[in-house]
């Protein structure tokens, strides 16, 4: 039962509402979009997931938005709501002034991610004065070991003046929590946030995003390709393919109604103790970065640029290529 | 039940695979300046090799009645505080310089490579000493450390050459053994050994392979540091000992103010043309390090 | 650290044994007498050729060799560098005087060479790949590819002679004299040049080096907190862009040593480079002996320096 509906952003109603967004890359064989139209909102105090696979936008997609590209990458065209006021249209200033402050941002690796020769209390308190410049020294300090010991680190006076090196993984990943928590956003990016760590230290800093989301009342955008992460934690998904969404849907309705085979694959790629396992191939095949052209995923006839997509059930989009398919099970 | 769906071909074009060594080619010719500078040299080295027997004048012929001219028909550069034409001197100069310099540069590279192979192969121990070595030798400056051995030697071209040569070999010897430790290591040449290829063979077809691409880059900024180097020595009478003419030793005469005021024939000259060499040649190994080095987005 | 500064330390010590070995074989092959280098030859009362028989058998010129060696090294380490063949002077007085001018050169030279180099290169780093890179790529290549001493005949030939704008030779004006504005005047010339020399290779080092860092990930973090961008790249980008280059620097200071020699010669001016020419010339052996162990002495602490101030400079070492 599908209706012709059509995706539309909510501006008003959403925290973020990011509108055909296109972002492409200079490389040496030539420009590549790496985001190719891509529109989907986030909303107050929900938990997003975005999932894909390497390569197909979805860091990109918010970095774009954020000003956060690095320099071979250029924006091209779109929007990005942000409590009304469209990010890619502002200033650099501008932004800057809202990086910080009203989003935060949670990167991958917090190997790389920290300064290794600034102390991890120094690197909290910059981005504290950066937003307030009226607070006190001991103030600052104050509100430093205060994140430190929120985001679950002990001894916080002793640490903040101790350098990223002379933490574990784990702890500084806590670190870039509290970095981005400091100013209590309204919105926060986790990009991969849990990939660079062991599996038994995942779960602990899930649960501590999970805390910390509610202490601050803020929306959590988690950039994921671990659907098994999307499962525990998100409320809604995106799933996005070679620069587009291809699906957004509610997860329980993302995991029992799937509608897109990618969607399809990236699920029966999760091993179940109950079933036992044949050779798997995922349908179609990622972009190869740089592609040329446009890129086809089988089946869909349409061209780079026309993807919006259709309503297949309660918040359900799906590619309109897919929409009038079968409801596909997902078993091996 | 699922459909499973074979690979669908890309609707795209891909450009086609270019060879790696076509890419590189590609990318140096892009580099305009090491164009300019691979023409620059090319002139030079030409000029030097066919110019003396174009011109037929003796660059060692003394003519006393004839010193300190400025250019004539006669002599197209003038002629030095000995007689002798400056603009011969200057081709022959070039001979000199140029080969020194090169062969400078080989021996140095040769060295290098031989003790880099060697350490990077074998490891441990041999590794440690000779690893030590080169930082010692490499943090000695060149120069004085040949002006104090041509002080107890005496002046000479293969003393020089040798000297430099023996002293310049750090830098090869530093890339050759990072590449090996990394090649020994990588999984295809543990396949190769696997199948029972003997040392000199993953030497030969795999070590060498991998190293010539840097080596040569290497080589070349080891051409313009050697020919520097002479030209500094040779200017202060400890390198290539008169009457051969060598570009650094043209520039001697220069020591004294009224030659420098004065007479500019005599000493700009050689000057230019130790700047134009060296300058091409750094052109040159610019042009082949962005060209060689795959991420190198400069 | 302490255990690493300690160990490099040793090593050094070492080198200098082993460097002050290989000196000592060079000079026993070479013709002169070391009774003769040790003896103060000018002004000397009494029967000197007695005195000399009694210094060889004293020196134990007839002992075997490592014995020789041992006394020698012992002599050194008193502060007995021998004495100079040209006018009889104690080899360690006459290179502690010359050390004062060379030291004044280098270190002028080396202040212009940070100031130029780590600056443009910086600069080159941050508009990279525009029409300013390229500009400043390209200067810093004519600036290595021209050799020196042309570069010195040059600027004497416009500064000097033509414009007649500064001074070309000696330290200070003739007859002695002068004050800090005199001083500084004469050291303009030799030491701009010394220094631009050097600032070639600078600006490439500080350039790749901030180059680097602008890509690393913590740059990117620090745009998330949303700061300005003056304060990312000071704060953030310089720091760690310096580490690397704080290290070269002291490692490239015997280069200048080197570089001082030439200008020296073309300046007239009274330093270590110039003695240890002129002793080339003379034959002058003590003092050239004197100026190996201080040219190795000074390596080998550049080298201690350099490590010692990476360990100081950052963090992940040191702690």
């Amino acid at each position: 039962m599908t209706t012709n509906e059509y995706f539309t952003s909510d501006v008003a109603g959403s925290l973020l509402s990011l509108q055909s967004v296109v972002t492409e890359f200079r490389t040496e064989s030539g420009t590549v979009r790496g985001v190719d139209g891509v529109s989907y909102d986030v909303r107050p105090g929900e938990c997003l997931g975005v999932v894909g696979e390497s390569g197909s936008g979805k860091s990109v997609t918010m970095m774009s938005a954020l000003g956060l590209l690095p320099p071979s990458a250029v924006v091209r065209g779109g929007h990005a709501y942000f409590a009304g006021d469209d990010l890619l249209a502002e200033s650099e200033r501008e932004l800057s002034r809202r990086r910080g402050r009203d989003i935060g941002v949670i990167f991958q690796d917090p190997m790389t991610a920290l300064n290794p020769v600034m102390t991890v209390g120094e690197q909290i308190a910059e981005s504290i004065r950066r937003h307030d410049r009226r607070l006190s020294r001991q103030a600052v300090r104050a509100r430093v070991h205060e994140l430190l010991s929120d985001v679950g680190i002990a001894d916080a006076p002793r640490r903040a003046r101790q350098y990223p090196h002379q933490f574990s993984g784990g702890m500084r990943q806590r670190v870039m929590i509290a970095i981005a928590i400091a100013n209590r956003p309204k919105l926060i990016i986790a990009d991969e946030p849990t990939t660079a760590l062991d599996v038994t230290i995942q779960a602990q800093i899930l649960d501590l995003l999970v805390r910390v989301r509610e202490e601050v009342g803020a929306s959590l955008v988690l950039i994921t390709h671990d659907l098994g992460v999307i499962a525990e934690m998100a409320d809604r998904v995106v799933v996005m393919y070679g620069g587009r969404v291809v699906e957004q849907a509610p997860v329980d309705a993302l995991f029992h109604d799937t509608r897109h085979p990618y969607t399809q694959s990236l699920l029966a790629s999760l091993p179940r103790m109950d079933q036992s396992t044949e050779r798997l191939a995922v349908v179609g095949a990622p972009p190869e970065l740089p592609p040329t052209g446009t890129v086809a995923l089988p089946g869909s006839g349409a061209p780079s640029g026309d993807h919006r997509l259709v309503r297949v059930g309660e918040d359900h989009y799906v590619d309109p290529a897919y929409a009038s398919a079968e409801r596909i099970e997902v078993t091996s | 039940m699922s459909e499973i769906v074979a690979p669908v071909a890309l609707a795209s074009s891909v450009p086609r695979e270019l060879s790696p060594r076509k890419l590189a080619l590609r990318r140096f010719l892009r580099h305009r300046l090491a164009v300019v500078g691979a023409v620059a040299l090319l002139l030079v080295v030409l000029a030097a090799v066919v110019g003396p027997l174009i011109l037929r004048i003796d660059p060692n012929l003394v003519d006393p009645l004839a010193i300190r001219q400025p250019p004539s028909g006669e002599h197209l550069l003038g002629t030095d505080s000995a007689g002798r034409d400056v603009l011969a001197r200057l081709l022959a100069g070039g001979r000199v310089s140029l080969l020194v310099g090169l062969t400078v540069a080989l021996t140095a590279t040769v060295i290098g490579l031989v003790l880099g192979a060697v350490a990077g192969f074998f490891g441990g121990w041999v590794d440690a000493v000779l690893s030590r070595i080169t930082d010692v030798v490499l943090s000695f400056p060149t120069l004085i450390v040949v002006i104090i051995i041509v002080a107890f030697t005496g002046p000479s071209i293969t003393t020089m050459i040798l000297a430099v040569g023996l002293f310049e070999w750090p830098t090869a010897f530093r890339i050759v053994r990072g590449l090996v430790l990394s090649l020994r290591d990588q999984d295809s040449i543990r396949a190769v050994r696997g199948l029972g290829a003997s040392t000199t063979h993953i030497l030969i077809r795999h070590v060498i392979p991998s190293v010539v691409a840097p080596l040569t880059v290497v080589a070349t900024i080891l051409v313009a540091q050697a020919i520097l180097l002479e030209a500094g020595l040779s200017f202060l009478g400890l390198g290539v000992p008169p009457p051969t003419a060598s570009w650094g030793n043209m520039l001697n005469e220069a020591q004294s103010f009224t030659v420098l005021q004065s007479m500019p024939w005599l000493w700009i000259p050689a000057g230019c043309a130790i700047a134009i060499t060296v300058l091409a040649v750094n052109f040159i190994g610019d042009g082949l390090r962005d060209a060689s080095d795959p991420r190198s987005r400069r | 650290m302490a255990a690493f500064l300690l160990r490099r330390l040793l090593v050094s010590v070492a080198v200098l044994f082993g460097i002050s070995l290989l000196l000592f074989i060079l000079v026993r092959t070479m013709p002169g007498d070391p009774a003769e280098m040790m003896l103060n030859p000018i002004g000397f009362v009494g029967d000197r050729e007695a005195a000399l028989e009694r210094l060889r058998v004293q020196l134990g010129l007839d002992q075997p060799l490592p014995v020789q060696y041992v006394r020698w090294i012992s002599e050194l380490l008193q502060g007995n560098l021998g004495y100079s063949y040209a006018d009889g002077r104690p080899v360690a007085e006459v290179l502690s005087e010359r050390l004062g001018a060379t030291v004044r050169l280098v270190s002028f030279a080396l202040v212009i060479a940070l100031l130029v180099g780590v600056s443009l290169g910086i600069i080159a780093a941050l508009r990279r790949n525009t029409g300013v890179d390229y500009g400043l790529s390209f200067v810093s290549l004519i600036m290595i590819s021209v050799p020196p001493f042309f570069v010195a005949l040059v600027g004497i030939f416009v500064f000097g002679l033509t414009l007649r704008w500064l001074p070309t030779a000696g330290m200070g004006p003739p007859g002695g004299g002068g004050g800090f504005m005199d001083a500084l005047y004469y050291l303009l010339l030799p030491g701009s040049i010394l220094g631009l020399m050097l600032a070639g290779p600078y600006l490439r080092y500080s350039r790749s080096s901030m180059i680097e860092v602008l890509g690393q990930d913590y740059m990117t973090t620090a745009r998330s907190k949303g700061l300005s961008s003056g304060r990312i790249v000071l704060r953030h980008g310089l720091h760690n862009a310096l580490i690397p280059l704080v290290t070269v620097v002291a490692l490239q200071i015997p280069v200048l040593f080197a570089g001082a020699v030439i200008i020296e010669q073309l300046f007239s001016w009274p330093g270590v480079g110039r003695m240890a020419l002129d002793a080339i010339l003379a034959r002058n052996y003590p003092i050239l002996m004197g100026f190996v162990m201080m040219i190795a002495v000074l390596v080998l602490l550049c080298n201690l320096i350099a490590d010692v101030l990476y360990a100081i400079i950052d963090p992940r070492i040191r702690l």
